[in-house]
């Protein structure tokens, strides 16, 4: 029983760990796209339809992540290039790519979608518990901690993470010291439309394969909320996550457990916990300072 | 090749005017493509989406009644914007404020007095007051981004009225079907004209409009806006409180969108039911920024967006283009809007890659 | 202001792209309004499904346009309002959400017809009409109880309205007929559309021991989960055998199409009126999908269910039936009326949940 709800929460909330991670990485550049909604939604859609055309789920994961890499372009173009309102032009990302997802998957509706099979790992996945939960998932939740791991090693360890840091922190500085702003802002925000199109991927193909309109249903919000909640740490977003699933998949069990509480109210469970964790989190102001970028948001045009 | 941009000396006046009217005619180019591409007619599609909506009374109307909320909160949010206070969940405030609001008609059916309207809207603002003072307290207690908990509470006010509207404030006459009873006369917001449904909102739209670009332009509170938006050191140095700041501009821009929402209940749909809202309190974030923060700016941006909407429809119905492609083609309108708008600030340059080396080598 | 208005208007349709309402007169209008996307796979759909119906059994003598995802609340008034104005002769208002204001709209053009599913406020112009989805309901139960190895089934609802708890009534009664002690979980996804969420849903029931599952929400995503599960499900609104060729037993199919072609008729004939309609299996407004997946005796008794309900002999809430707390509700021989059922919130004995008030 323990081990199904696991597997539930897994699905659950791997998407949101995903799409969160490639928006950490934009905002630690300094960047705030509140278009993750709308890239994900992009991913999910071209996800599918590679799917539906090649009978390949892999193509589909692709297409996914270049789909959400592509979408985020326009917002990059607009933001860094043309220094358009991050904020704005983030919510009009949305807009055009909610409309545009449901005109693209027009064609795509009721089609029954094609699974993207677990890779089972030969032995390890043997191991009782650990092994049905840890080594027979498929190929997006292998990514989705590989990329905690990753990210956390380019940010904290490597040089062009720092660097990247340095930007987010204070961008004039950075390019004061010849680091090239405008261009890593650009790979920073592709790297978050490519995650949040790999996690719209996961919606389409795994955690529900088919294609409907707005099938993202505000997962994306999430994400973004995931980002700050983490205190903008990979590790942080990780556990954000799975917490927010659990407490998702938990209340559904705890009605059909037959708990009389009104389901609203324990819908709204993981937004008031996300609440609360917040302030304890950031209660301790100092730690929450070192770790927000601080030039998050604010637009950067070189002086030459 | 790549862009440059260099800033200008001053804010380009010529810009500040053409450049919503270049956003517009690239709009209507990249439309005529879309819609010729998709075989439809394109001067019908515009035709639908720009003048169809602006023949009619009755149309004008409906103009003023969806923008209405979107003036309203946008306004608000303009000085939160400005504050450098992001408050992103006006859609929980709007959503509370309609809650607060109509308690009165909800649980006094019967009384039918001139006094219940006025309190209505009181209570309306002081719910969405209310619910922004959380973030707000939260922010200048525990230093909690507001950006996160704004949003947040968007989804704990709707499920909070889905349960209303579904328990306890359910009509008894009505075969439990999930709104309330429709408010008595005397708790209805009167319409401005006898000759369409645009009610007193749009007024108290109008009034918050003015009224906050009179406070941004001529009072010092508009000044303190100003300058701790712009920098908190430079704030505190005029010995103004950033602190104080973040309440003043998180109650305002709460009440306003608690007052949009009890006028949106109480003028346009009559109850209270689980959806009141197809989203204002997030489309006002865009429309503050197309109005460029400026709460006179505000009202030509919520009234071009409501008339997309409109269009929208206008152009379905008489032409059959679907909604999704309407709502594409409402996200090119912002997109041009918001880089044209680039425009006066900047002076955009085009840089051949030949020229750049030129540059570096001399 | 007003002259240059005109002279755009004018000179727009000099350069032409759009026809003016002088040759639209013949054909009458029968307008709808959706609340979702018409390819939403659930509620929508099966109207728009209904719609082209129409189109194909009348389009030579009506037009349907329609307006889609149009949100309940102040919009849509607008929206209704912008049909009676189009010149729609017939409207059809499709979700219970558009309720009050088809009622203020209809009292505006009260030369125009509309119709509003679902709901109960009527007027001279004001037709209602729902569909008895709870005779499917109860044939579900039945074959549930047949094919359930646990005696326990899973139902994923949307909100408590009635119609919600009169489905799940049903389906207790129907299942009871057969098994005295079968019993039925309810999860509550406060959604009708969100595939995550059913399918979420879905999962929880399998988890706690379900293995037969049904579902009052729109997507295919619970039938998906149900196959990749390997146990049996019901379909809603549409027939969703493509989900889960091996997984559903059968699905309650929305076919409007039948009633709008119907009440389209009757407006060409003249002889439209108000009327306050509640169709059922007999009708045609909601039939059966082929019963699949399930042996031949089970299949059989489904057949003869469904053919009883068709010809009156039996109604599914024909006493005795006791309420979830064991206090009698119906006596023996005892049916429920209509406007009990249509305000029905309180739950059959057997039901394994507590019902939100």
């Amino acid at each position: 029983m323990f081990e199904a709800i696991l597997l539930t929460v897994i699905t659950a909330s791997t998407p949101l760990v995903i799409a969160a991670l490639g928006e950490l990485v934009t905002e630690r550049a300094g960047v705030l796209n509140l278009g993750v909604e709308g890239m994900m939604i992009m991913g999910a859609v071209c996800a599918f339809a590679a799917t539906q055309m090649t009978g390949s789920p892999y193509i589909g994961i692709l297409a996914g992540i270049l789909g959400g890499g592509a979408f985020s372009l326009l917002f990059g173009f607009l933001t860094l290039t043309l220094v358009a309102n991050q904020v704005a032009t983030g919510l009009a990302l949305t807009i055009l790519g909610l409309g545009l997802s449901g005109q693209l998957g027009e064609a795509f509706v009721g089609q029954p979608g094609i699974k993207l099979q677990p890779i089972v790992f030969p032995l390890l996945s043997d191991i009782p518990f650990f092994g049905r939960v840890l080594f027979r998932q498929d190929l997006t939740f292998y990514l989705s901690m590989a990329l905690v791991v990753g990210i956390n090693w380019f940010l904290f360890k490597s040089r062009a993470g720092l660097k990247m840091r340095a930007i987010g922190d204070n961008h004039a500085s950075a390019h004061a010291l010849g680091i090239n702003v405008i261009r890593t802002r650009y790979l920073a925000v592709m790297f978050g439309g490519a995650c949040a199109g790999l996690a719209g991927a996961q919606l389409s193909l795994v955690y529900t394969p088919q294609w409907v309109e707005n099938m993202s249903a505000g997962r994306g919000w999430i994400a973004l909320a995931l980002v700050v909640f983490a205190s903008w740490r990979p590790w942080r977003v990780l556990a954000g996550g799975y917490l927010f699933g659990a407490v998702t998949i938990g209340q559904l069990h705890a009605q059909a457990f037959g708990i009389g509480i009104p389901s609203q109210f324990l819908s709204a469970l993981p937004y008031a916990a996300t609440i609360v964790v917040l302030i304890i989190i950031s209660h301790n102001r100092r730690t929450t300072l070192i770790n927000t970028p601080a030039s998050l948001g604010k637009p950067f045009v070189p002086d030459r | 090749m790549h862009i440059e941009l260099e800033k200008r000396a001053r804010v380009s006046t010529l810009f500040s005017i053409f450049s919503p009217l270049l956003a517009l005619a690239l709009t209507l180019v990249f439309g005529v493509v879309m819609f010729w591409l998709l075989g439809k007619s394109p001067l019908g599609a515009l035709y639908s989406f720009f003048i169809e909506p602006l023949l009619e009374v009755w149309s004008l109307h409906e103009l003023a009644v969806k923008a209405a909320p979107l003036i309203l909160i946008a306004v608000g949010l303009a000085i939160c914007y400005r504050s450098n206070n992001w408050n992103i969940g006006a859609e929980g405030q709007f959503t509370i404020g309609a809650i607060t609001g109509s308690i009165l008609p909800v649980m006094n059916p019967e009384w039918h007095s001139p006094m219940i309207l006025p309190l209505m809207l009181l209570m309306g603002m002081a719910g969405g007051a209310l619910y922004a003072a959380i973030p707000a307290l939260l922010k200048t207690r525990f230093n909690t981004n507001e950006i996160l908990t704004s949003l947040m509470l968007v989804y704990i006010a709707q499920l909070y009225l889905d349960w209303l509207t579904r328990g306890p404030w359910r009509d008894p006459q009505g075969y439990n079907f999930p709104q309330t009873k429709s408010f008595q006369m005397e708790a209805v917001l009167p319409e401005v004209l006898s000759s369409g449904r645009a009610h007193w909102g749009f007024i108290f739209a109008l009034v918050a409009a003015v009224a906050l670009w009179f406070m941004m332009r001529f009072m010092l509170k508009g000044f303190q806006v100003s300058v701790l938006g712009q920098s908190e050191r430079a704030g505190r140095f005029a010995g103004f409180s950033a602190r104080r700041m973040v309440w003043f501009s998180m109650l305002l821009s709460g009440a306003l969108a608690g007052l949009a929402g009890i006028s949106e209940v109480s003028g346009s749909i009559g109850h209270l039911q689980p959806s009141i809202s197809p989203g204002y309190g997030f489309t006002a974030i865009i429309v503050a920024f197309l109005g460029r923060l400026n709460p006179l700016g505000i009202v030509a941006s919520g009234l071009v967006l409501a008339l997309t909407y409109l269009g929208g429809e206008a152009a379905q119905l008489s032409i059959g283009i679907s909604d999704k492609v309407s709502r594409v083609f409402q996200g090119l309108l912002l997109f041009f809007v918001l880089s044209c708008d680039t425009l006066i600030h900047y002076k955009i340059r085009l840089v051949l890659a030949g020229a750049k080396a030129a540059e570096v080598r001399s | 202001m007003k002259k240059l208005i005109i002279a755009l208007a004018a000179s727009a349709a000099l350069l032409g792209g759009f026809s003016t309402g002088a040759q639209a007169q013949e054909k009458k209008k029968v307008c709808f309004i959706y609340v979702g996307s018409r390819t939403d796979g659930g509620w929508t759909q099966a109207h728009d499904v209904g719609r082209q119906q129409l189109d194909k059994a009348l389009g030579s003598k009506v037009e349907t346009p329609f307006l889609e995802n149009v949100p309940e609340g102040p919009d849509a008034e607008r929206a209704i309002e912008r049909m009676a104005r189009s010149g729609c002769d017939l409207v059809f208002t499709t979700s219970f959400g558009f309720m009050d204001a088809t009622v203020k709209v209809a009292q505006k053009f009260p030369n125009v017809k509309f119709e509003h599913a679902t709901g109960f406020k009527a007027a001279p112009n004001l037709a209602t009409y729902n569909s008895r989805f709870y005779e499917g309901r109860y044939i579900q139960g039945q074959i549930a109880a047949k094919m359930s190895k646990k005696g326990l089934a899973g139902y994923i609802a949307s909100f408590p309205i009635p119609e919600v708890v009169m489905g799940i009534n049903a389906f207790e009664l129907g299942a009871k007929s057969i098994n005295p002690d079968f019993k039925l979980k309810v999860v509550w996804a406060n959604t009708w559309f969100d595939p995550g969420k059913e399918a979420d849903a879905a999962k929880a029931l399998i988890d706690q021991g379900v293995d037969i599952l049904t579902q009052h929400t729109d997507t295919t995503a619970p039938m998906q989960v149900a196959a990749e599960r390997g146990i049996l499900a019901f379909g809603q609104a549409s027939d969703m055998i493509a989900a889960g060729p091996k997984t559903q037993l059968t699905a309650i199919v929305d076919t409007w199409g039948a009633y709008y072609i119907k009440r389209t008729q009757a407006l060409l004939d003249g002889t439209w009126k108000s009327e306050q309609i509640w169709d059922g299996l007999k009708d045609g407004i909601l039939t059966m999908a082929p019963y699949t997946n399930m042996p031949d005796d089970v299949k059989a008794m489904a057949e003869e269910t469904e053919a009883k309900i068709k010809s009156g002999e039996l109604h599914p809430f024909t006493g005795p039936i006791n309420k979830q707390d064991g206090s009698p509700w119906l006596k023996a021989g005892e049916k429920a009326d209509d406007g009990t059922l249509l305000g029905m919130n309180f739950y059959v004995e057997g039901v394994d949940d507590k019902l939100p008030k």
